[in-house]
């Protein structure tokens, strides 16, 4: 359910506080200086991995591909049972069928890009035909990316309109909006989207997609996690964040976690509200945990080429 | 005029003297150590030389990620190629003659005169192999003659990232003799230079920087070896080791490099004179690979 928000939508948002810029870059670099070690580094480790939406976005996925993924998914590292499996398994919208049956029965969740992903410029019909399509062949989550172009032109009632719309279309399904926070430019814009977002249902707000640079930063991702704090401090709902797109090692991931602590709170280091969208992070992850069992480092050698 | 206090000297010198900092060499940058440590360095008379970086294991760390990432582009290159930059290494050793020498006779107590004759010796190494770079192949490799209507080839390939131990008698010419082999192959090497007379090293690397080599085809640390042998030996994305300046650790690092199924060699004792030391040195960390061709009709 949209939440109703009082007076008009821009004077809403354009009221929201500002962002410190300089502040908020210099706290995100304050917390990417703490050191997470010995327990607390495994922990960190096994939490980051149930974190990471697998993810697989090409242009030249097949369906063997998927599901080599898939696998992945359910047993990151086949040597060692004790790593856990991931959060889920995130693939275009034609893939789905293949990954449902690859994924059956393995509690490991299953999120499809839909509305147009990456650019989202398709008509409402189409965003909304999109998102039902994937539902029906057993998406449990659905990213759909935000319309920058309205957004950035101001028509805010645009956007909040379709996420209320895509969100309808998605029935049980999780709503992850994408705010492809690299084309909003500013943070004020950041913090605007994310509670457009939330306002208007999404259940995960999502730095970007992927396929624009910058993909997620940690400034921008503090911002987010700001917003759902006060977000639930304001109207009791929780929501989640994912930041995507350019975190490859263990060392970025456990930065985020920091992060998530410090912000936003324990309540949201869980799987069921923070997501690491990945592909090569999984891999350097699941070295740093052999490596803190073995006690030598690993090599790409050992795992597998995704 | 007021008096001028009289702890001030009286005579300001005219320059203030520009020291070099020894740092390490880690994917053609010139990195301190992640540690921020360093350690004093000696002449064999015991006057302080230098503070070297004191490197940390995860310094050998990155220094193998810089290595692996170097590995593709160096291994690709035509062993022509190859023999052109090594050439080029002997070219910019010579240019720091002066500066080589000197810190040969300081790390090895020798006079000027001998301390010249191991430089040329150490430049004369790089140009020796130079020229085995595009020779190599045919001596390890070839066409094998097979029972069989088919085409039989053998060549040598680079084996991988190889951790190298310098010797530590032989601060400058012992580790061109270990390094230059190995890189000539196409192999990427993570060298841990002499833990009492890492200097020569240094000056190495800052050649090695000038010369064309790609960046992380040779990575060089300085510090002290029972802390960064074994992490270098333990680490699963290093294909060979080359023991010669191991000492007394080498067979806790044969250990080390069995569990990740490491090429080694623990060459004997070792004459860095010898001006033609063959292919002792390149076999080891090459691997052959054989192609068998039908013959088409």
């Amino acid at each position: 359910m949209p939440d109703t928000i009082p007076g008009s939508l821009r004077a809403y948002l354009h009221g929201l506080p500002g962002v410190d810029e300089v502040g908020v870059r210099r706290r995100a670099a304050d917390l990417a200086t703490r050191s997470i070690k010995t327990t607390a580094k495994r922990a960190a480790l096994d939490l980051a991995v149930r974190m990471v939406d697998l993810t697989t976005l090409e242009g030249a996925d097949t369906p063997g591909k998927v599901r080599a993924l898939a696998a992945k998914a359910r047993r990151p590292d086949p040597a060692d049972p004790t790593a856990p499996p991931v959060a889920a398994l995130c693939v275009y919208p034609d893939m789905i069928g293949v990954a449902a049956q690859a994924l059956a029965g393995s509690g490991v969740g299953l999120a499809s890009v839909a509305t147009g992903f990456p650019a989202g410029r398709t008509p409402l019909e189409v965003k909304l035909a999109d998102t039902r399509a994937a539902v029906a062949a057993g998406a449990t989550e659905i990213d759909m990316v935000i319309d920058r172009g309205a957004f950035l032109a101001g028509d805010y009632g645009k956007v909040f309109d379709e996420i209320t719309a895509v969100k309808a279309a998605c029935g049980e399904a999780h709503l992850k909006a994408i705010l492809e926070t690299g084309e909003l430019v500013t943070y004020d814009n950041v913090r605007r989207a994310s509670w457009l977002a939330l306002h208007a249902g999404a259940d995960f707000i999502k730095t970007s997609t992927g396929k624009v640079a910058p993909a997620a930063t940690l400034p921008v991702t503090l911002v987010m996690l700001e917003a759902v704090r006060d977000y639930r401090a304001a109207t009791g709902r929780q929501a989640g964040v994912k930041p995507a797109g350019g975190i490859r090692t263990a060392k970025d991931a456990i930065r985020y976690l920091v992060l998530v602590k410090e912000i936003a709170g324990d309540d949201w280091l869980d799987p069921a509200w923070f997501r690491l969208g990945a592909s090569t992070l999984l891999n350097d992850l699941l070295m740093q945990r052999t490596k803190l069992g073995t006690g030598h480092y690993g090599g790409p050698d050992y795992y597998t080429i995704d | 005029m007021a008096d001028i206090p009289s702890h001030i000297p009286s005579r300001i010198p005219s320059r203030i003297p520009v020291r070099r900092t020894y740092k390490l060499y880690v994917g053609g940058a010139f990195p301190r150590s992640e540690s921020g440590r360093s350690y004093p360095v000696t002449s064999s008379a015991g006057v302080h030389l230098a503070n070297a970086a004191l490197a940390s294991r995860k310094d050998v760390r990155d220094a193998v990620v810089a290595a692996r990432k170097a590995f593709p582009g160096w291994s690709g290159r035509t062993a022509y190629n190859r023999g052109q930059i090594l050439y080029r290494i002997a070219e910019m050793m010579e240019g720091r003659r002066a500066q080589f020498a000197e810190e040969v006779a300081a790390a090895e107590g020798v006079g000027a005169g001998r301390a010249q004759a191991i430089v040329s010796a150490a430049v004369d190494r790089w140009v020796y192999y130079a020229g085995w770079a595009d020779k190599f192949g045919q001596v390890l490799g070839g066409a094998n003659p097979v029972s069989g209507p088919y085409f039989n080839l053998s060549e040598p390939d680079p084996t991988g990232v190889v951790g190298v131990f310098a010797p530590p008698g032989s601060p400058l010419l012992g580790l061109v003799s270990v390094l230059a082999p190995v890189i000539t192959a196409g192999n990427t090497a993570v060298l841990v230079a002499s833990e009492r007379a890492p200097l020569p090293a240094v000056t190495l690397a800052e050649a090695l920087a000038t010369s064309d080599l790609p960046a992380g085809v040779a990575n060089i640390l300085t510090g002290r070896l029972a802390e960064l042998a074994p992490p270098l030996a333990g680490h699963a994305d290093v294909n060979a080791l080359d023991l010669t300046g191991a000492g007394g650790l080498a067979a806790e690092l044969e250990a080390l490099a069995a569990t990740t199924l490491k090429r080694v060699l623990r060459p004997g004792q070792d004459d860095w004179a010898d001006p033609d030391p063959g292919l002792s040195r390149i076999r080891p960390f090459v691997e052959t690979k054989t192609v068998w061709h039908p013959i088409g009709r």
